[in-house]
């Protein structure tokens, strides 16, 4: 169980961000679900109940999506279960039950660069923005990328265009964390290929998914892209499966994830 | 601190602690219903609602519930009631220590699904976890209060 010193309710993101800054153990509050599984010593919680930050907005282009907002607002929200086949409310429906969806939070599970997370992985498979507050604009994958600094994570911003997408994952029971998540995407010709919970965090199969694009889609094709993702990207061993087991399983679902939005691009024309 | 709430219609003052949760608190001041128990929030046993929906009190600090309407297994005594009754004519109470966070989240599904089919109902009570009954006696209580007709 975490331990905390003070809990304080900002009012506006600059006063959050220089209380975040102040002192190294100060920490931003999610849904809390996951911290209250560790240890850790926090000075000052952040919570950032009061500055609006749960919405689903769309814009000129783009979906917006506030820190705040819940996996279950995600889960449940008319629009984002129409674009992109529904990838996103597909890919936390299976989290734990409706009362943990119901608390926990996209900024939590996106700033925090959870390596089980089921939601990052569907993202990362989208024309996935995230807003900081410090550092600005920058794409989803870029962010994953970059060393850890202390920002506060706004709001998502996702592309709205006609992307095909797919999210599928194996778990041990319904309920438990993914031993493997997949989600696979398609814009024009352009494919991509995203494998979490490896149980590292979501990574793009970059080779495969460009293999991908150029070829004619044979089945041939479609089984080597599967190959090369599995063959490309790392796996490790945790109490859920070994690094040989998500390999397998990494190939077959990403072949079956290619072959979803095949067909959902087919029944689309 | 202190955070007023509205605990089952009752707008009330409390002190609480910084890093206090909710069910705690909830437990200090008498609403023994609210079960601990897993402490990794997967175990649905200290079910509540704020402000309607259904919420893990274990992993919600009771500072962040200030202004807000709480609803535990007392606050609604007689759909309790209606609903514990099938449960126990199914044979699905057992030890009964995981009922009360069951049953709120089987009255939250009541209020937000319209004729939910099987799959549904399991998966929206996916998060309460009981060790008794297998589920089997439960998902027909359920049915039962829903008056799901066999397709």
């Amino acid at each position: 169980m975490f331990t905390l010193v003070d809990l304080v309710q900002p009012d506006n993101l600059a006063e959050a961000y220089q209380i975040l800054s102040d002192k190294r153990n100060n920490t931003i509050l999610g849904g809390c679900a996951f911290l209250k599984m560790g240890s850790k010593r926090i000075g000052t919680a952040i919570d950032l109940t009061n500055l609006n930050l749960s919405y689903i907005r769309e814009q000129a282009g783009f979906i917006e999506i506030g820190a705040m907002t819940s996996l279950r607002e995600i889960e449940t929200h008319t629009q984002l279960r129409e674009y992109f086949n529904g990838v996103l409310p597909k890919s936390v429906h299976n989290i734990i039950g409706v009362q943990f969806r119901n608390g926990v939070t996209v900024g939590a599970s996106v700033y925090s660069k959870y390596g089980f997370s089921d939601l990052i992985t569907a993202l990362l498979a989208l024309d996935t923005e995230v807003e900081l507050y410090k550092g600005g604009r920058m794409l989803l994958v870029d962010f994953l990328n970059k060393p850890h600094e202390k920002d506060i994570l706004v709001k998502v911003w996702v592309k709205k265009n006609n992307r095909k997408a797919a999210y599928l994952n194996l778990r041990k029971s319904a309920s438990d964390y993914a031993v493997i998540n997949v989600a696979v995407s398609k814009l024009d010709d352009q494919w991509t290929i995203v494998v979490g919970a490896r149980p590292s965090k979501a990574a793009i199969a970059v080779r495969a998914s460009a293999a991908l694009s150029k070829g004619k889609l044979s089945v041939e094709e479609i089984e080597g892209a599967a190959q090369r993702a599995a063959e490309e990207l790392s796996f490790g061993t945790n109490a859920r499966g070994t690094s040989e087991y998500r390999k397998a399983l990494c190939q077959v679902l990403v072949k079956r994830g290619i072959m979803e939005v095949l067909h959902a691009n087919q029944s689309d024309n | 601190m202190q955070i007023k709430v509205t605990i089952n219609d009752k707008l009330v003052t409390w002190d609480v602690e910084k890093d206090e949760f909710l069910a705690d608190t909830l437990r200090s001041h008498g609403f023994l219903s609210v079960k601990k128990a897993c402490e990794t929030s997967c175990c649905g046993l200290c079910t509540v609602w704020v402000d309607d929906k259904s919420v893990l009190s274990c992993s919600i600090l009771s500072l962040r519930v200030h202004g807000k309407k709480i609803t535990t297994i007392e606050g609604v005594p007689k759909e309790a009631e209606e609903f514990a009754r099938i449960l126990t004519a199914e044979g699905a109470e057992q030890c009964g220590f995981c009922s009360p966070g069951f049953i709120m989240n089987v009255l939250a599904m009541k209020n937000e699904l319209v004729n939910p089919s099987e799959n549904e109902i399991i998966h929206y009570l996916t998060g309460n976890l009981c060790r008794c009954t297998g589920y089997m006696g439960q998902l027909r209580a359920v049915k039962t209060y829903l008056g799901v007709v066999e397709g």
